[in-house]
């Protein structure tokens, strides 16, 4: 069989607010086409992790490798151009243009590069890159709003929204900061649908979730953080039985 | 969707270069059709397009961009002087002066955003004014202002073999003078070719783009876009803009003083900005009209025509009426100005063309709208 290829390589990495340590001793793996997990209680230090692997926090230790590229220091632009693509846990849309816009302007960066020096030629003569921005619109569900004003839109459906404007960019790496947060059953099923599409086209995800459900119908690996550390880490399966785990996390017998 | 919008931009090019050429025909009536103020208003149009493209698309609020009004104006005058009386290279060299300042201002201004930002810019235009009045006198001529004089070089006339007569020269387009209805159309097609440029960065990915930093900063840097250098060239692009109205200012009268670059006149331009639709294309247009359009008018009413307008009242009632309205007029025009921003920012925070949407979405009906509604989803 081939060597797994390594996709997003966090190594030893460190980091403390004041004299709280976020995290420590933190090392992940994640390989190509595989959704990753990262479960935990609040306060584990999950979203912390996140911000180190986009360029929002600089590790006060250790680095952070995207296909062989060290990411630690970068700034979040250059992180996004080099192939990863982020959904917060509060959705960070355009809030006052419209749907499609919102996802034309990824599918732009993604083109032109971090600096979209045209200035004369006409966004109406860009068919292409509004195709593919109203393609990754239907593709989360939200044809029928392509030309509303996203800001007036549900947090689901604004959730929606950031997955799209992630998908148009076809990043090597998603991260997913529990993208079903605040979402009705139905909503959260579709959600799973849809990123269980994704990864048929081979997209390697990381993905921080509370919702078992979610978890378990997605992960191919997961990971359990607490106090900033690493408690385990295998198949959900593994981990769903390790006892350390579900003292920690799951509250004893309750999965 | 996109054919229709490409027709309509080119229907409102067309139908804005119309009403800008034919203004002093249409803008008789409110006896507003002499050249004098029709090129201020151009000329401040331009300004306030200018500053559109940086405060309507980015949403960084500058107070200094009168700074690079004085520059234009300098530049402008200076070339009379060392050039020639031609006004071509004055515009040029003011709008590339005004860009090059404007770098400066902006680079270091945009490391910070909002009120911080504002600040900076702020800080800056109020040092230009002062060492203009100071240090800088050499250059600008301190209090009494830079103009043309009969002992200057004009090295490009001479060269060309145009002769200056004993009077002092005048800015001149080839032999056409700038003053007068000459004047207002060198400014109308200024402000048209102005507005094209704006209407066509707006449309642009680039426009896009600087509409994505307004809307979500974060967003944009977690998208990939470098947003440094989009709001440093929108600032620069708006600068120059300013340079270009700098220099219209000076060819229609060859004076440059440093009061041009007053904190009031950086806010004059927020306040036109904001009264017309910041944002919108023609908005600002409308600001500028409507502001200059007042400082003339109601500063130049006085007791006497208050008196005759209120001639049909009762003696006391009239004495009443004159006494309040003359704090609206004449010096206190100001006053009228404060309370229509008042107004506006209050019940149409959009500006008047929120106000002109709204009549034209309660025209249009509401079944039409639904109408609409339904047909949109379809494109």
């Amino acid at each position: 069989m081939q060597q797994p290829n390594i996709v997003l390589h966090v190594d030893d990495v460190h980091k403390s607010f004041g004299g709280l340590h976020a995290l420590s001793d933190i090392d992940l793996q994640v390989v190509e086409g595989r959704t990753h997990a990262i479960i935990g209680p609040n306060g584990a230090g999950k979203s912390t992790l996140l911000n180190l692997c986009v360029g929002r926090l600089r590790p006060d230790r250790g680095a952070v490798v995207f296909d062989g590229q060290v990411l630690t220091g970068r700034k979040p632009y250059e992180i996004n151009q080099l192939g990863v693509s982020r959904v917060f846990q509060t959705p960070e849309i355009f809030p006052d243009l419209t749907v499609h816009e919102n996802v034309v302007i990824p599918a732009l960066a993604k083109r032109d590069g971090a600096f979209a020096v045209d200035a004369w030629w006409s966004m109406a003569h860009e068919r292409d890159l509004r195709d593919r921005a109203e393609a990754a619109v239907v593709d989360v569900g939200l044809g029928d709003k392509l030309r509303h004003e996203a800001g007036s839109l549900s947090r689901g459906d604004k959730r929606r929204l950031e997955l799209a404007m992630c998908l148009v960019q076809t990043p090597r790496l998603l991260l997913l900061d529990e993208p079903t947060a605040g979402m009705s059953r139905l909503d959260t099923n579709r959600t799973i649908d849809l990123l269980k599409r994704i990864k048929e086209r081979g997209m390697t995800k990381v993905i921080i979730e509370h919702d078992m459900h979610v978890v378990f119908s997605l992960a191919d690996r997961v990971t359990v953080m607490a106090q900033g550390r690493v408690i385990a880490e295998g198949t959900p399966d593994e981990v769903r039985g390790d006892p350390l785990v579900q003292e920690a996390y799951l509250g004893g017998g309750h999965a | 969707m996109d054919r229709a919008s490409q027709r309509n931009d080119f229907i409102l090019m067309a139908v804005f270069a119309l009403a800008v050429l034919t203004a002093p025909v249409w803008l008789a009536p409110i006896g507003a059709a002499y050249p004098d103020l029709l090129q201020k208003i151009a000329i401040f149009g331009i300004f306030a397009v200018g500053f559109n493209i940086l405060f309507g698309l980015t949403g960084y609020l500058s107070f200094g961009h009168a700074a690079f009004l004085g520059v234009g104006s300098y530049t402008a005058v200076w070339s009379f002087k060392l050039l020639s009386m031609n006004i071509l290279p004055a515009i040029v060299l003011a709008i590339l002066v005004a860009g090059l300042f404007s770098l400066a201002t902006g680079y270091v201004s945009l490391r910070r955003t909002g009120i911080y930002f504002s600040i900076l810019t702020l800080a800056f235009a109020q040092m230009s004014y002062n060492l203009a009045y100071s240090v800088l006198t050499p250059v600008t001529n301190g209090e009494t202002g830079l103009k043309v004089t009969r002992g200057d070089p004009h090295v490009l006339d001479r060269l060309f073999g145009v002769t200056v007569g004993d009077s002092l020269p005048t800015p001149e387009l080839f032999g056409l003078r700038t003053i007068g209805w000459e004047g207002f159309y060198i400014c109308a097609v200024a402000l048209i070719v102005a507005f094209f440029v704006a209407l066509r960065i707006t449309r642009s990915p680039f426009g896009l783009a600087l509409r994505g930093i307004r809307s979500n900063q974060t967003r944009m840097s977690f998208t990939g876009f470098n947003t440094r250098p989009h709001t440093l060239a929108a600032f620069v692009i708006s600068g120059m803009f300013a340079g270009l109205a700098g220099a219209l200012l000076a060819v229609t009268d060859p004076l440059a003083g440093a009061e041009r670059m007053q904190w009031t006149a950086s806010g004059e331009v927020v306040l036109m900005t904001i009264l017309g639709g910041a944002g919108t294309l023609v908005g600002p247009i409308l600001g500028a009209g409507i502001i200059k359009y007042f400082e003339n008018i109601f500063s130049s009413f006085n007791e006497h025509t208050l008196e005759q307008t209120f001639s049909f009242l009762p003696e006391p009632v009239r004495d009443a009426a004159v006494s309040v309205a003359s704090l609206f007029v004449g010096e206190g025009w100001h006053l009228t100005l404060g309370v229509l921003f008042m107004l506006v920012v209050i019940f149409l925070p959009g500006g008047i063309m929120e106000g002109f949407r709204r009549i034209g979405r309660a025209v249009s009906g509401r079944s039409a709208a639904r109408r609409a509604d339904k047909l949109q989803p379809a494109e």
